[in-house]
């Protein structure tokens, strides 16, 4: 006969209890300090890493049977999509580019927050941040999956798309995004929480994804939007992870704010000033617009970050000083942007142009105070030119700031017609900044952004040509040497969309499948 | 410390002079002519006479702008660093005072870009 063994079957609290908290020991011969070495130099206490609740009450099966499950829903709409010929059904070809300046310039810094979660998750002593972590750096690193399966469909289509990851490490604009997270990974895993946890998924996500995932939806693109859907609701958890570091780090000692508040402000910035590309994507690259940028900046972050912000004033929290720089660049940001990339057009993986005369009207109509004023002399004037076969491709290259690393484009606040220039001296050399904010985070840790890997000076310094090149040799022509270590193809990838590969086959496919030709 | 480590953390910045084989490098910007989106960067030997930059790059580099022909180099403000400042032509950069990583602007007055509106 067999023994009939009492299952106890536990209760959701308990089991939960069991399943993450359990999981943890007191060491018993290696000493506290050794285990998390990295918990103490950033001068934040933490006295009761108890007192941490956890804010999405997720054990690793369940994570595993529900995403699992919404992978599948995303992954059957991503083959429907490809086979169908999707891609075909976008806007115009213009908008394929608004995917590639994505899978460059973002799905590799998916991938860079599974590896920072993973780490500061390792890093800390409490037991309920440690699983929050790891349930974020999965979430991130699903992410980057996804994005790359779903865009890997427009690869088999059209250019610029190859080699992302490539790219991502050497392109001279993918190092904004990217010295970005590396500035948030390389730091300790506290201000990696505030940086990436809160200032960029609490405060900013919603200023990167809302403007893709409905940039995307707007312009026919359903892969796109599917995974920005599946992505969802992880992102809800990520939000409530880094409200909740917030809190806890503050509750625990009153010494925490000052150095959590210089964090928020920061961060705030850094993000912000990543936020460019997406600027100028929701208004010169959407073909279909969804908001101006400057209507999203108004929505998302004045609206909705003034009321979080009115809610961390408990804490002691103040808005970051930068929030009002970045009102008056509102009407600025995205025409400046774009400018940039139509100069270096010939030097960038997507395809630029001069907005169509009904999107000027558009862009005249969003931004009353600037457009027709500073910018669309500038664009009419390439546009004749152009029209005459002289294009415009700068090839002289630009000066960076030393910390965001964008190009000097951003002009003094309140000043349109000016660029704005700081300098800091710093152990005998000048440093550059193109703004008092990016000076400002210099000025606090010059040692780290005295090592920033500028791309421009990277090229002077003869860093970025491929392996063998002798920059002394007869008729050596260094852009070509510097696209050909980027795996940029010129006349492919690169130059105005207009007479562009992409547009060709575009024009000819969606023939095809419109047309009895 | 000047930055948060665990242990000292000092060593040569990434864009030390001596990684320019023997050239240094020089901002430009010009005032008033936000068509180029933002000044640019050269490396330039420092034995190089002032007046070549106007003579030989910035051509190159400008030369696109309708303004940039009709420019009276006699009449052009400079600064540096932001402050008034006066090059001598036929001296050389480090005559000049001019150090790895200095920024230099010039102002041509009259001249404010396309339709006048500093592009």
């Amino acid at each position: 006969m067999d023994m009939q063994a009492t299952k106890k079957k536990l209760g959701l609290k308990e089991r939960y209890q069991v399943m993450t908290r359990g999981l943890d020991w007191t060491p018993s011969y290696q000493k506290m300090e050794d285990i998390y070495p990295y918990v103490a130099y950033e001068g934040i206490k933490i006295h009761d890493w108890d007192k941490w609740e956890d804010p999405f009450r997720l054990t690793m099966d369940a994570y595993w049977k529900y995403q699992a499950e919404k992978e599948r829903k995303l992954y059957a709409i991503i083959d429907a999509y490809a086979q169908n010929n999707g891609h075909l059904s976008v806007t115009d070809a213009r908008y394929i580019n608004t995917v590639k300046l994505f899978l460059t310039g973002v799905s590799p810094l998916e991938y860079m927050a599974h590896r920072g979660f993973a780490h500061a998750g390792r890093q800390f002593p409490g037991a309920g941040p440690r699983v929050a972590c790891l349930m974020q750096s999965l979430d991130e690193i699903r992410h980057a999956q996804t994005q790359i399966h779903a865009l890997s469909n427009y690869n088999k289509h059209y250019n610029g798309l190859h080699e992302f990851r490539h790219m991502h490490d050497r392109v001279w604009y993918l190092s904004v995004p990217k010295s970005f997270f590396d500035d948030a990974v390389t730091a300790g895993p506290f201000e990696f929480m505030v940086a990436i946890g809160f200032s960029f998924e609490y405060v900013l996500t919603n200023l990167l994804f809302v403007p893709f995932v409905s940039g995307a939806a707007y312009n026919g693109d359903m892969s796109t939007m599917t995974f920005g859907f599946s992505a969802q609701s992880d992102e809800a958890r990520h939000m409530t992870l880094g409200l909740e570091v917030i809190k806890f780090i503050l509750e625990q000692d009153p010494a925490n704010l000052p150095i959590v508040q210089r964090w928020i402000d920061k961060w705030t910035w850094r993000g912000y000033r990543v936020l460019t590309l997406v600027a100028m994507m929701m208004d010169y690259m959407l073909p279909k617009r969804t908001m101006s940028w400057k209507e999203a900046w108004e929505v998302y972050f004045e609206e909705n970050g003034g009321a979080l912000f009115k809610d961390l004033a408990r804490y002691g929290i103040t808005m970051p000083k930068c929030a009002e720089t970045i009102a008056l660049e509102k009407d600025h940001l995205s025409h400046q942007a774009w400018g940039t990339f139509y100069n270096y057009g010939a030097a960038a993986a997507f395809h630029t142009w001069v907005p169509e005369k009904d999107e000027m009207d558009w862009l005249a109509a969003k931004y009353p105070e600037s457009f027709d004023k500073y910018y669309r002399p500038r664009l009419e004037y390439w546009r004749e030119q152009a029209a005459k076969g002289n294009r415009f491709y700068n090839k002289t290259l630009p000066m960076l700031c030393q910390t965001c690393q964008i190009p000097m484009l951003f002009t003094e606040p309140g000043d349109p017609t000016k660029i704005c220039y700081r300098e800091v001296d710093y152990k005998d050399n000048k440093y550059h900044f193109c703004s008092d904010h990016c000076k400002e985070i210099f000025e606090h840790e010059p040692e780290k952004y005295i090592q920033s890997w500028l791309p421009v000076h990277q090229i002077y310094q003869g860093n970025c040509f491929p392996e063998g090149t002798d920059p002394t040799g007869e008729g050596f022509d260094p852009l070509a040497a510097v696209l050909q270590y980027y795996h940029l193809e010129f006349g492919r990838d690169n130059l105005d969309f207009e007479g562009s590969e992409d547009q060709k086959n575009f024009d000819t496919w969606r023939g095809m499948a419109t047309k009895n030709v | 410390m000047a930055v948060a480590a665990v242990k000292t953390y000092e060593f040569e910045p990434a864009d030390a002079l001596g990684k320019f084989h023997g050239a240094q490098l020089l901002y430009i910007g010009w005032e008033d002519h936000l068509l180029f989106c933002a000044p640019f960067a050269f490396p330039f030997p420092p034995t190089m006479p002032f007046g070549a930059i106007i003579d030989q790059v910035l051509p190159g580099a400008f030369g696109y702008h309708p303004d940039f022909a009709r420019i009276d180099w006699t009449r052009a403000e400079w600064f540096k660093s932001g402050k008034p400042w006066s090059p001598d032509f036929s001296r050389s950069l480090a005559e000049n005072g001019l150090k790895h990583k200095d920024v230099i602007r010039f102002r041509t007055p009259g001249l404010n870009g396309i339709a006048g509106s500093c592009s």
